[in-house]
């Protein structure tokens, strides 16, 4: 395959759209799986189309360009006291803004406030008639006309190549501390997931950790606020509270997946805390897979041996009917229960009429 | 038509079809009561299954058809249309799973917004997205409108808290979209449902993130000399880091009203009263208060008024919410206008509102959502004088066309509806808003679902056949100048139009 083009500007990439009959835009490759398409499809790398357009942190918004990596967004924020609440993945690997919305994929900290999908205020992209539009806006409260950009969040590029996004972000909360709490089995763990969703405490982050043997559980706040509520949670189930280092160690093995299989497939479910358990022993019938539980039992990251064979993992969650779409290694695209109502189709027809971008099912 | 009534009365028992004169009466406004329009019928549907059967019918029959919760749409999302019927989703009010462990609700379109956050409160959740209409309003309508309220800075809007959706298209397909997880796989299909304003069908069973209630509030009351300086007190309170519920203002007309219509008491002489409320645990509003309270006490308030107990919260709040209807006291008819600026200009909107307002001769009160730059100008006026709704009208258009040019939007919570039609072309461009017209004809080929709302009604949107690859594709869609005009006036809307 050729190497990718890289346009340098909005306009480039609606250039290059446009010149080819099929095209997906790619970023960085932290989610491989997900640009794996035929071979005429001629790959655009938003490599160049990075930089923040506009950041004002009074307004709790930026915009910047698509291939933007969320490590420098975040080190940007920073600066100003602000983060992305929801904790993107592949920080230190170079996952690209515009990666993250396609793949509508959320780290640890989306627990608390939401999602990529919660926090994406506005959008340019290039339509598959290579027109260059602009949706949403940038103010953190807008519904006029239809929102496109919660429709990008997890299409995968397959509607339309990202030029540019605006999120809203948050003040950085003053500090944190981060509890661990071991659990014996995954009936047990979802309950703690549960319990600990629903308390008083206001919990940033609730991950089961991917060895299965402890809920890892993040608290918020200005510092007074936060021991009082820890010493309640360690009242309520064994555990500690983990040293700061231990702690930026064990969110950071999560959040850049370094816990999975090298070569192996990597799959995220959508889930509820009361299918943990079946989910668990589901994954525990497949050789070696291991299971990050995150978002407080609302989604799962199954990452399986290369030796596991990707179709006994897709009988697997159709059998659980919960849907899953693979981020890397070589497992099909839509891994879980799917329905594809004639509207999904129609709505392609429509953002890309020539079928310029891959089909759903590439 | 008749024909067509004909054949939809076998869909229902007769005290179920709606057609004499004043039956149909009741249904000829929403909250937008400048505009009027007389349909052909209300059918009021009592499951999901007669909702499917009326749409697949008016699909059928290309008939038009407006689906209406309360009607309590300030943009008049919920206006009938004369050559079609109004769906009435009223009687679809079951909650038909509460959750407490997955902290979901499923409920029909008709349950009443409040509804929800009462049958959570046992279990210490709630349903976050509060409109000031939340006592009537639906949750169907709060999807079509993809609905705001006063906590949005911290926990967005309606389709924030929106999981999973089934609905009916205007193609009569029945789709289910999203469920139960707060994580989705694929395209965010329940996310461009919220806000299409009945344009893309009618939810049938809306699955909704409940939330754990917070624990503790610090709710404080300041008044200003003048709106500036409650503006700034924003500014500070934003660039403190804090992250507060609510930032709510209100200018002194809107307080006027207030305290007629609740007895709200302010700090006498200001200009304008400043709202901010902190929640969370109570180690962490009990850590921050004192930070907010200094950020507010140095900000040079005529007064500030922490409120002591629930009580005085509550009564903080009545006044606050009871505000829009309120102004209705002090003039025969408003308009409530529902425009996003920056944060950081909102000091200058207003000056420049102010400033059209007296230009105009009329009153114009303002309530709004700081936190947000969420403008509610109230523009007073009285009907009965000839060329007032006109002169507020134009007032209106000139107050959006400065929320465009200041970056902002036309509208954070209310929507377009048939209110602001001619302001969206203003916000995106012909491209864009073709790309917009070409996803509500995949929907709708038809064009039969609330026609005539978000874009003007136009004729069925044809499509070019796919220009050969690598070329510069014509696009499809209508054509340019029947995006523009053609929007029901007052007068026009194919009925009486009255205020």
């Amino acid at each position: 395959m050729a190497a990718p083009l890289t346009p340098e500007s909005p306009a480039a990439l609606a250039d290059a759209v446009r010149a080819h009959p099929r095209v997906l835009a790619i970023g960085a490759r932290t989610k491989p799986r997900l640009s794996q398409v035929p071979e005429d499809v001629t790959l655009v790398s938003t490599r160049a189309l990075r930089g923040i357009v506009e950041y004002e942190p009074e307004e709790f918004t930026f915009t910047a360009l698509a291939g933007t990596t969320v490590r420098e967004i975040g080190e940007a924020l920073a600066e100003k006291g602000q983060y992305l609440p929801f904790d993107p993945l592949w920080f230190e690997a170079g996952a690209t803004l515009g990666g993250t919305v396609c793949a509508g994929v959320s780290g640890p900290g989306r627990f608390r406030f939401g999602g990529v999908r919660d926090f994406i205020l506005g959008i340019r992209f290039v339509d598959g008639l290579g027109r260059l539009l602009r949706m949403g806006g940038k103010v953190v409260k807008n519904c006029a006309g239809f929102d496109l950009p919660k429709f990008f969040v997890g299409s995968l590029g397959r509607y339309g190549a990202l030029a540019e996004v605006t999120f809203k972000v948050f003040p950085a909360p003053a500090s944190r501390l981060t509890l661990k709490l071991p659990t014996t089995g995954a009936e047990a763990a979802a309950h703690v997931l549960t319990d600990a969703a629903n308390s008083r405490w206001e919990c940033e982050a609730l991950d089961l950790l991917p060895d299965g043997q402890a809920v890892l559980l993040r608290l918020a706040g200005p510092a007074p606020a936060l021991e009082p509520v820890s010493r309640e949670i360690l009242a309520r189930w064994p555990g500690r509270v983990l040293s700061a280092a231990e702690a930026d160690a064990a969110w950071s093995e999560l959040r850049e997946l370094r816990w999975t299989h090298p070569g192996g497939a990597l799959v995220k479910v959508a889930i509820t805390p009361a299918t943990v358990p079946a989910l668990a022993t589901a994954a525990g019938s497949l050789d070696g897979t291991r299971v990050h539980i995150s978002a407080g039992g609302n989604v799962a990251f199954l990452s399986l041996p290369p030796t596991v064979p990707p179709t006994a993992l897709q009988e697997r969650l159709r059998a659980l009917n919960v849907p899953a779409v693979t981020l890397c290694g070589n497992a099909p695209l839509w891994c879980g229960a799917r329905a594809t109502p004639a509207i999904t189709r129609a709505v392609k027809q429509a953002l890309d009429p020539q079928n310029r971008f891959p089909s759903t099912e590439d | 038509m008749a024909d067509a009534l004909h054949r939809l009365a076998a869909l229902l028992p007769g005290d179920r079809l709606l057609t004499r004169p004043e039956q149909l009466a009741v249904y000829e406004s929403d909250a937008l009561t400048a505009f009027r329009t007389r349909p052909l019928a209300i059918a009021i549907p009592e499951t999901t299954d007669e909702v499917v059967a009326l749409v697949r019918f008016c699909h059928q029959e290309r008939l038009p058809f407006v689906a209406r919760g309360s009607g309590t749409s300030l943009s008049g999302g919920s206006l009938p249309v004369a050559d079609g019927i109004v769906i009435a989703l009223n009687r679809l009010t079951r909650i038909l799973r509460l959750d407490p462990d997955q902290r979901i609700a499923v409920v029909q379109p008709g349950v009443v917004n409040t509804q929800v956050s009462l049958a959570a409160a046992p279990h210490r959740l709630h349903y976050a997205p509060d409109p000031s209409s939340a006592l009537i309003c639906t949750i169907g309508g709060n999807v079509a409108f993809n609905s705001g309220g006063a906590h949005c800075l911290k926990y967005g809007m309606t389709a924030n808290h929106i999981l999973g959706i089934k609905a009916v298209l205007p193609t009569g397909e029945v789709v289910e979209w999203g469920g139960p997880s707060r994580e989705n796989i694929g395209p965010d299909w329940c996310g461009l449902f919220n806000g299409s304003e009945g344009l893309f069908g009618i939810a049938l069973e809306i699955t909704l993130q409940l939330l754990p209630k917070a624990e503790c509030f610090h709710t404080v009351l300041a008044g200003y000399r003048t709106l500036e300086q409650a503006g700034d007190a924003v500014s500070a309170v934003v660039a403190s880091g804090l992250l507060p519920g609510a930032i709510e203002i209100m200018d002194a007309l809107a307080l006027e009203a207030a305290v007629a219509a609740v007895h709200a008491e302010y700090p006498p002489g200001c200009e304008a009263v400043l709202i901010v409320e902190l929640e969370g645990t109570r180690e962490a509003v009990a850590a921050d208060r004192g930070r907010l309270d200094a950020i507010i006490a140095a900000s040079k308030p005529v007064e500030m008024r922490p409120a002591r107990d629930a009580e005085e919260r509550m009564a903080i709040w009545k006044g606050r919410k009871s505000a829009f209807s309120a102004v209705g006291r002090l003039s025969p008819d408003f308009i409530v206008q529902d425009g996003v600026v920056p944060r950081r200009r909102l000091g200058e909107a207003l000056r420049r509102i102010g400033e059209m307002a007296r230009e105009t001769g009329l009153r114009v009160a303002n309530v709004f959502h700081a936190g947000d730059g969420n403008l509610h100008p109230l523009i007073l006026l009285d009907g009965r004088q000839p060329g007032a709704l006109e002169r507020s009208e134009a007032l209106a258009g000139r107050i959006l066309k400065l929320c465009i040019e200041m970056g902002g939007s036309i509208t954070g919570e209310h929507g377009v509806g048939v209110e602001k039609l001619e302001y969206l072309p203003a916000m995106f461009n012909a491209d864009e808003m073709d790309c917009m017209m070409r996803l509500r004809a995949a929907f709708d080929p038809l064009g039969i679902a609330n026609p005539g709302k978000k874009f003007p009604r136009a004729k069925v949107v044809q499509c070019v056949p796919p220009a050969p690859l690598g070329v510069h594709p014509l696009g499809c869609g209508v054509a340019a100048d029947t995006l523009k005009g053609g929007h029901p006036t007052p007068g026009q809307a194919g009925g009486t139009a009255l205020l």
